[in-house]
Order: C-alpha cells, then structure tokens, then sequence
C-alpha cells in the first residue's frame, strides 16, 4: 500500500517540476506550520490566560467585563492586598484546612486500598478479569453522577440510615452528611470510591513489572511472603507510588465537581474547597480579584507538584 | 500469614485464599454499590424511596422516573427534561473529540518526527497545561467567550474542550508515535513523499490502537466536565452534567430521587457503554496519562 503510493508521488512530482524551490520550502516549513495552531492556542489560551489571572489578582476588579467597550479600565492596581485579604479570610481558612484534611486522607486511603487490591488480586485469582473491570469502572463516570448517588446514599432519611432502621438496627446513626464536623469525611468517601480502583490498577501494573526471577531467588534464601513484600516488592513499587501521589493530589486540589454534587460545599461552609472558594467568589459574589489570588494560589500548589515530576519524566525519556 | 514458610513463589495458603477471595468480593460490592441504588431506585415510585429500604428491590416496577427524567422534568426554566441537554452534550462532545484527537496525532507526528530545537519545551508546556487546575482561566475564557459572541453556546465549549483537550491528545500520540520507527519515515521521505502523505499513509494506518484510547479519553473526559458547562453555558445550552446537578439540586416541590436516580444513569450510560465495550483501552488511556508523562 504505501509502497504503491510513494511511487505514484514520484510520477507527480517528476510531472510537475514548475516550482520545486516552492515546494520544498514549504515541505521544511510545513511540521511547524501544523503545530503552530496549537502552539498559539496554548500560547494565548493557557498561559496567556494565566498571566491574566495573576493580572487580574492585582487589581480591584470585582465583576465581568471589568473593561469597557472603549477599552478603558475600570479598576485599578492594588498589588498584593488581594492576598492579604484572601489569607485573612476565615472562608478561604477553612477551604485550605479542609483541603488538607480531603486531599491527605484521600491520597492515603486510596494508596492503602489500591495497593491492596493490586497485591490480592496479583495472587492468581480466579475471576480477575471480572473484578478488575468493577473496581475501574468509577473512573469512567462523572463525579456529577456519582455524588448525586452518594448524596442520596448517605442521606439519613432515605439511605443507610434509614436502610439499617428498617432493618431492625434501630440505633443505627450516620448523618455526617448532614453534620458539619463529619461532612469533610463523606467528600473523601466518596472519592475514594471513585479513584481507588484507578490506584489498584496503576500498582497492578507496577507489581506485573517486578523480575519474578529476583523474588525466586529471595525465596530461595527463605524470605517469608511477608518479607517479601516489605523488602522487595513494595520498594519497587516507588514509581507507581510517585505517580499516584502526583495524580491524586493534582485531582485534590481540583476537587469541584464532587463537592458541588455531594455537598454544595456545606452544611453551611464544612466541606468548602479552594475550587469552590474560587468559583463563588469569583461569580457570585463579585469579588473577582480574590477569587483570582485564589486561583493563583491553587495553580501554584499544582506547579509545585507536577513541575517537578514532569521534568523527570521528560529528562527521563531523552 | 507471615510465619507460615514458602519455599516457592509467592504462593498462599488456603485460609489465606479464603480471606482474599472475601476481602475482593467485599470491595467489588463496595463499587458496585452505587450503581446498584442508582438503577434499582431509579424504576420504584418515589413512596417506595421515602417509605422503605433504598437497597430493596422495587415491589412494583415502573419505568416512569426514566420517562420523566428525559422528557418532563423541570430542569431549567421550562419543563423539558434533561433530553434537550443530553443533545447538548452529544453536539459538543462529537465535534471536541474528532477537532482534538487530529490536532493531537498532527502534533504528535511533528514532536517526534520532524522534531526541532525547542520542541520538548513546547511539549513540556503542552504536558503541563493537562494539569493545571481550570479555575485558573475561567475569568479571561469567560471574558473571551463573551467578546466574540460565544458565550452559553455549546460552540463555545467545544472551543474550550479543544483547547484543554489538546495537551492529552498530542501526549498519547508522541508517546506512540516515539516507537514507531523513524527509519520509515526517512525511506519514505527519501522515496519523495511528503509530510502529509507520510502521515496519511505510513503513520495512519497504523494508528488504530491510539486513536482509540485517546478518543475514548477525550470522549470520557469531556462528557463528565461539569466546571466548563457550568461556567460557559449554563443555559439552555447546558451539557448533560450541569442539567443534572440543576435537576437534583433543584428545591422547589417534591425531592424526587427517582427520577434523580433515572437522569443520572442517563448521564452516565454514554461514559459507561464506551468502558464496557473497550474498557481495556480506557485503561490504557488512563495509565498512559499518568504512569508516563
């Protein structure tokens, strides 16, 4: 097929020899002209865009078109005080706690059950390829979807509660969905929910990676399976466990979807996140320049997370 | 566990087969969970919801919420349901996955065959923009999108789909096309054919498995956003996601989960068909969107 075809381009090309200087001039200039729309999109659209916001953090601007049609400014620059403020905000206090809170447990509690899965299902199970699929498929689904079953799942009128009371467990309480200091702990429920089967994978295929050979010969020397594990397998899992961390905390920071879907971001402000924060700042309540230094702030815990790990994959790759 | 001695490969007991098997069957329930109460919930009349066990399976069958969900509900202003919305997510995500996934493959045949100094940075700045959290251009999009007059349109969203969508895609096609053999392209190129002929013929052709898992990718990816929808077009040409959420969070008369049950199966039944039919690509997908950048 492609043989046939490059010889038919040579018939053309010798057919037409009007203007080869043309023509391969464009031939050289043609890879970058097809990536420069992409270029210029990224270029404009992604960090122009991000110059923007900082831009924006800087100014006293509170509502959308903060310029004109003359394209004059109706705002002025306050250098840093959007921060300040932002920092002495008991709002922003406690989506940057409860942030801490969600994103630690999440990560942890998503590592521990995913390695887990990964490691049981690595024993030779009998149904592997069923289970498997099970545990991934959350991922494939929104969080829009998911946080309305788990809303009404954990609602104490209608779900468990009220499941467990009809079943005879009268005593039965769990409304955390409706109690500020619990609230924070359905958010991470359901998340892990929907993103530990996605770690269970990410580890499966680490430990599928392992040299059996070397565990043959630790076994020889008569390592348990415990010692197994906790010396060699689990060390060498160190990438899977990087990755993870990295793709889970940029997914914490992001976390908005859920909230939005499970909790509103309350009862009251308890499970209130910086994306959260940001997006009602920013549209509802017409404090724009906050609602930019806040996003500012989010995008920096990303950069300082991803930056790094970005950078060694691709001097990896050279 | 750790005292019993092996003295071969990591090999089990049965006890401790017994208490693998169950802890995996246990989480299995556990995911599946969620998908049972939506479906089973989602075709009982509502007093079956509020006067007994959401576990339960329905006593009398009743395929009414679904009906409801899709034509009659009050979603936005008028009570149409969530099926003009679903139209909504179907035009936006068709168009953002095909634009997305050729500019990726385009992208992807440059930075590994006719790469050039800088190109690692550009794909470095590509990467990095498939991270960032989005909050950090709602503000200038949401200005952009009004100044040319595409504010609340779905073409809007399908802009900004491609334009975030991008980094994925061109980052599953150079991984690929970073193993396909260079010499090829060299023989070809030598033989007189041209950049897009080398594409179209030589690198196409043997693209199958990457045009899928990054089609699902986008597909997937671009159905669920709900943080774009919400911002950009919250209207009438809402995505199916935020209809959702209007329908479910909506306060005014009866909470009926039934019909919440029912729409967000809908929301979900697209995303969901594609990982069943080829979950193992999504996967792939997944993985290759994190375990390599």
């Amino acid at each position: 097929m492609a043989q046939s075809s490059v010889e038919t381009d040579i018939h053309t090309s010798v057919q037409a020899p009007a203007e080869p200087d043309f023509k391969t001039r464009l031939q050289s200039w043609l890879p970058k002209l097809v990536l420069s729309p992409t270029v210029a999109m990224v270029l404009l659209f992604v960090y122009g865009f991000i110059l923007f916001t900082i831009y924006v953090s800087f100014t006293d601007s509170r509502i959308l078109p903060f310029v004109n049609a003359q394209g004059a400014t109706s705002y002025d620059l306050i250098g840093l005080s959007n921060y300040e403020k932002l920092f002495r905000l008991s709002h922003w206090e406690i989506a940057i706690t409860n942030l801490a809170i969600f994103a630690s447990l999440y990560i942890i509690i998503c590592c521990a059950i995913g390695l887990m899965l990964a490691i049981f299902l690595d024993q030779k199970i009998r149904g592997e390829g069923v289970l498997r699929p099970i545990y991934l498929y959350p991922m494939a689904l929104s969080f829009i979807v998911t946080g309305t079953a788990w809303k009404w799942f954990l609602d104490p009128g209608i779900g468990l509660e009220n499941t467990m009371h009809i079943w005879g467990w009268t005593s039965f309480k769990f409304d955390w969905i409706k109690n500020g200091d619990y609230a924070i702990y359905t958010l991470v429920m359901a998340a892990v929910w929907q993103s530990s089967g996605f770690v269970m994978a990410m580890f499966l295929a680490g430990l599928r990676g392992i040299d059996n050979e070397i565990l043959k010969a630790a076994q020889m020397d008569g390592a348990s399976n415990w010692q197994l594990y906790r010396r060699i397998i689990i060390p060498q899992l160190r990438p899977a466990f990087l990755s993870a961390f990295v793709i889970l905390a940029h997914l914490a920071i992001k976390s908005y979807d859920l909230v939005v879907a499970l909790t509103g971001g309350g009862p009251g402000r308890a499970t209130e996140l910086p994306a959260t924060f940001m997006y009602s700042y920013t549209f509802t309540r017409n404090q724009m320049g906050i609602g930019a230094a806040s996003a500012v702030i989010m995008l920096m815990t990303v950069a300082a997370i991803i930056v790094p790990y970005l950078y060694a994959e691709l001097r990896e790759k050279k | 566990m750790a005292v019993a001695t092996q003295d071969s490969a990591v090999r089990t007991g049965r006890a401790t087969r017994f208490v693998l098997y169950t802890v995996l069957l246990v989480f299995a329930l556990f995911y599946l969970l969620p998908l049972f109460i939506m479906l089973v919930n989602s075709v009982k009349p509502l007093g079956e919801i509020t006067g007994g066990s959401m576990i339960a399976l329905p006593q009398t069958w009743t395929f009414e919420p679904w009906a409801k969900a899709w034509s009659e509900a009050q979603v936005g202003v008028e009570a149409t349901g969530l099926r003009p919305y679903f139209w909504n997510s179907i035009r936006m995500v068709v168009p953002a996955v095909l634009i997305s996934t050729i500019l990726g493959a385009l992208n992807g045949y440059v930075l590994t065959k006719w790469t050039f100094r800088g190109a690692t940075v550009l794909f470095g700045l590509m990467l990095f923009s498939c991270f960032i959290p989005f909050q950090i251009v709602l503000i200038p999009m949401a200005r952009v999108l009004g100044e040319i007059g595409l504010a609340g349109t779905t073409t809007g969203l399908v802009l900004v789909h491609v334009v975030y969508g991008i980094g994925f895609s061109t980052l599953y096609f150079r991984n690929y096309y970073a193993a396909f053999p260079t010499e090829l392209v060299r023989a070809a190129q030598i033989d007189g054919a041209g950049f897009f002929q080398i594409f179209w013929r030589i690198m196409l052709p043997s693209s199958g498995p990457i045009i899928v898992v990054c089609v699902i990718w986008q597909f997937t990816n671009i159905w669920n956003d709900f943080l774009f929808g919400a911002s950009f077009a919250s209207g009438s040409a809402a995505p199916m996601t935020v209809a959702l959420n209007n329908l479910v969070q909506s306060s005014t008369g009866v909470k009926e989960y039934n019909v919440h049950f029912a729409g967000a199966i809908m929301a979900a039944l697209p995303t969901l068909l594609v990982y069943i039919v080829a979950g193992r690509y999504f996967v792939r997908g997944l993985m290759a969107g994190s375990v390599k950048g």
